[in-house]
């Protein structure tokens, strides 16, 4: 009733500065398609300029298929842990309390703040020859910058916050009274969390799991740091497109390119559709 | 199941929950909690269903040390105040999920658990609701089935947070005398908490007062009532007049019939129930006015105004039968003369 009011108030205020409202949407539209649309249409079709068999001979090079490759070993080795890690922090973050739990919300955030270049740049001072931790690496013959293993933890470090940042309101809005009520029941522990907290929780961190998948393929900036460029070898799908750039390689480029744009209008779509069920959810459980 | 509590204390940071609280429950009371909001009641409840642990202290079920068991080894059913029903589970679900938890070889059969769930469903009234999801239920019902749900794993104690809090007026008299008849047909120890007197004096067997993490007195609904031990516990049961002895003449206390032992010192206060004060109309010269009055159903409830010998005026209440109050024929600013049956004296 409140709502019906403030909104037909809301029109009759805002319907004399229609002029305004007209301009604001066109400037963001305008915007969108410039910035947005436009750039994505030149990948298509730029992938496409020399033909669709140049472009799928672009996409069974064994270079782009080795980096294809990297990219997904990468996600999925640090999605999962990072899935385990998201859900581990946002229990320990809404179910204790403890000493030190604001810093850990900040740290969790860390990621976000330092710029990925940064980020790589710690993993070379840690790990690489001249590093910290350099030289016992290096004694028992394991190598990790320049190699798989740094692109990984690179990865790990910049997906750390996505599935704890969209857990922790969450479940800090359902508070503890099923799971407390599952235990009273006689449940043992990793019951009430598979019968009752995971499925409570399961829209937010399968949209967790998507951005941080999303982040896990398409980063650039702190695994270019610490892959060395080694083509078939340290290259993700982004290193990639960056190299075959740089050799006026336009059509693998852009094909790669396509490949990453391709998993962002996926990554979007299976995100609203995460929304709109998590809304839907949320919707009836208010009733 | 019997329930010992011996000296157990809680604290949450620097602020101390409990204070060394001993409590003797017998076996198949029905016992309310009763204190104001942050009196520590509803820790105590939780700390003998094992969802908060005690500083120190021993909590014995039936004579057997549980301190230390986890909630789920306790053999306890906890309703909790928002009722806590599993959301994403049918009302049937709900039921049945402490029968499935079971360990594999004490788990009865899914037809049996069936069984069961469509008793326990029945007992509560409400097996026409069995798939139903929770949200698509009403307050009364939802507390209802959080209450089959615990009892479906049979527990010795049964422990309820609040269980009429968040229900409307009249679905909560309801509710409390269909807990009560539960309780007597299936006899389990119950300890519910509660900050309103009137349900803990409805339906409790026992009542017991806390305050600032203590006791201040356990007893029967009647004893707690006639026999408040202290100031506290008798202002909080019931309405009460205080008349502190050195706001007033000794001469008034003679005058409205109120004795004054030997004990009575200067900070003496006298607690006088609204039903223990007589009035009279009256043409002689007495400090007390009629003020206004309130129709409370049978009863009116009158308000008074007694001229302190300070300047100052106090307000009295007192309450009498409809019928009684039409005869006197009074109008408001009449001068009255009052009569104190009963006083309980707080040195």
């Amino acid at each position: 009733m409140s709502a019906a009011i403030s909104r037909t108030v809301h029109q009759s205020t805002l319907d004399d500065a229609n002029w305004v409202r007209w301009s604001l949407i066109t400037i963001a539209l305008g915007f969108i398609i410039l910035f947005l649309c436009v750039p994505l249409a030149l990948v298509i079709i730029q992938a496409f300029a020399k033909g669709f068999d140049a472009y799928l001979s672009a996409l069974s090079q064994p270079d782009m298929q080795a980096a294809m490759r990297l990219t997904l070993l990468t996600a999925l080795i640090t999605v999962p842990l990072n899935t385990v890690f998201g859900v581990a922090a946002a229990w320990a973050i809404t179910r204790f309390e403890f000493r030190g739990k604001n810093l850990l919300i900040t740290l969790i955030d860390l990621p976000f703040s330092v710029s990925p270049v940064i980020s790589g740049l710690i993993f070379v001072l840690l790990f690489g020859t001249q590093g910290w931790m350099g030289e016992w690496f290096l004694e028992h013959d394991i190598k990790v910058i320049f190699a798989v293993p740094g692109i990984v933890l690179a990865t790990l470090f910049i997906t750390f916050p996505f599935v704890a940042r969209q857990l922790i309101p969450l479940m800090q809005e359902m508070g503890s009274e099923e799971e407390e009520a599952a235990l009273s029941l006689g449940s043992s522990g990793w019951r009430m969390f598979f019968l009752i907290t995971l499925p409570n929780i399961k829209w937010a961190l399968l949209y967790g799991v998507l951005l941080c998948n999303a982040r896990a393929m398409g980063e650039f900036g702190a695994v270019s740091v610490v892959s060395g460029h080694i083509r078939s070898l340290t290259n993700t799908l982004p290193l990639h497109v960056e190299v075959s750039y740089n050799e006026y390689d336009s059509v693998s480029a852009f094909a790669g390119a396509s490949i990453l744009a391709g998993l962002a209008v996926v990554t979007l779509i299976l995100k609203t559709f995460l929304e709109w069920k998590q809304k839907n959810e949320r919707a009836t459980a208010s009733l | 199941m019997s329930i010992v509590l011996s000296n157990i204390s809680k604290n949450f940071g620097d602020f101390s929950a409990l204070h060394d609280i001993d409590l003797e429950i017998p076996e198949g009371e029905l016992v309310a909690l009763l204190g104001p909001s942050g009196c520590g009641k509803t820790t105590l409840l939780r700390i003998i269903a094992g969802l908060e642990q005690t500083d120190k202290g021993q909590i014995l079920l039936n004579g057997e040390d549980k301190t230390q068991h986890h909630v789920s080894q306790r053999g306890i059913g906890f309703v909790f105040q928002h009722y806590a029903l599993f959301r994403h589970m049918t009302v049937f679900d709900n039921v049945a999920f402490g029968m499935r938890v079971k360990d594999k070889k004490v788990r009865p059969s899914e037809s049996e658990i069936a069984k069961k769930t469509h008793a326990l469903l029945e007992l509560v009234q409400l097996d026409w609701l069995h798939n139903r999801f929770p949200d698509q239920l009403s307050g009364g019902q939802r507390q209802r089935i959080a209450l089959a749900r615990a009892l479906a794993v049979e527990p010795s104690v049964l422990l309820l947070d609040e269980p009429f809090g968040a229900l409307d007026a009249s679905v909560r008299k309801d509710l409390r005398q269909w807990l009560r008849n539960l309780h007597h047909e299936l006899n389990v120890t119950s300890i519910f908490v509660t900050h309103d007197q009137e349900e803990a004096m409805e339906v409790a067997s026992q009542v017991v007062v806390l305050n600032k993490g203590r006791i201040e007195q356990q007893g029967s609904p009647a004893d707690i009532y006639d026999y408040p031990a202290n100031a506290f516990v008798s202002k909080f049961i019931g309405q009460t007049n205080e008349f502190q002895l050195s706001h007033f003449s000794t001469d008034w206390f003679d005058k409205v019939g109120l004795s004054i032992s030997k004990e009575v010192t200067k900070d003496s206060i006298a607690h006088v129930r609204p039903h223990d004060i007589e009035i009279t109309k009256t043409t002689n010269d007495t400090p007390v006015t009629l003020k206004d009055w309130q129709h409370l159903g049978a009863l009116i409830r009158i308000e008074l105004t007694k001229n302190l010998p300070s300047g100052k005026s106090k307000a009295v209440f007192a309450e009498m039968p409809n019928e009684q109050f039409k005869r006197l024929q009074l109008s408001r600013g009449d001068k009255v003369d009052l009569k104190i049956r009963h006083a309980h004296w707080f040195h």
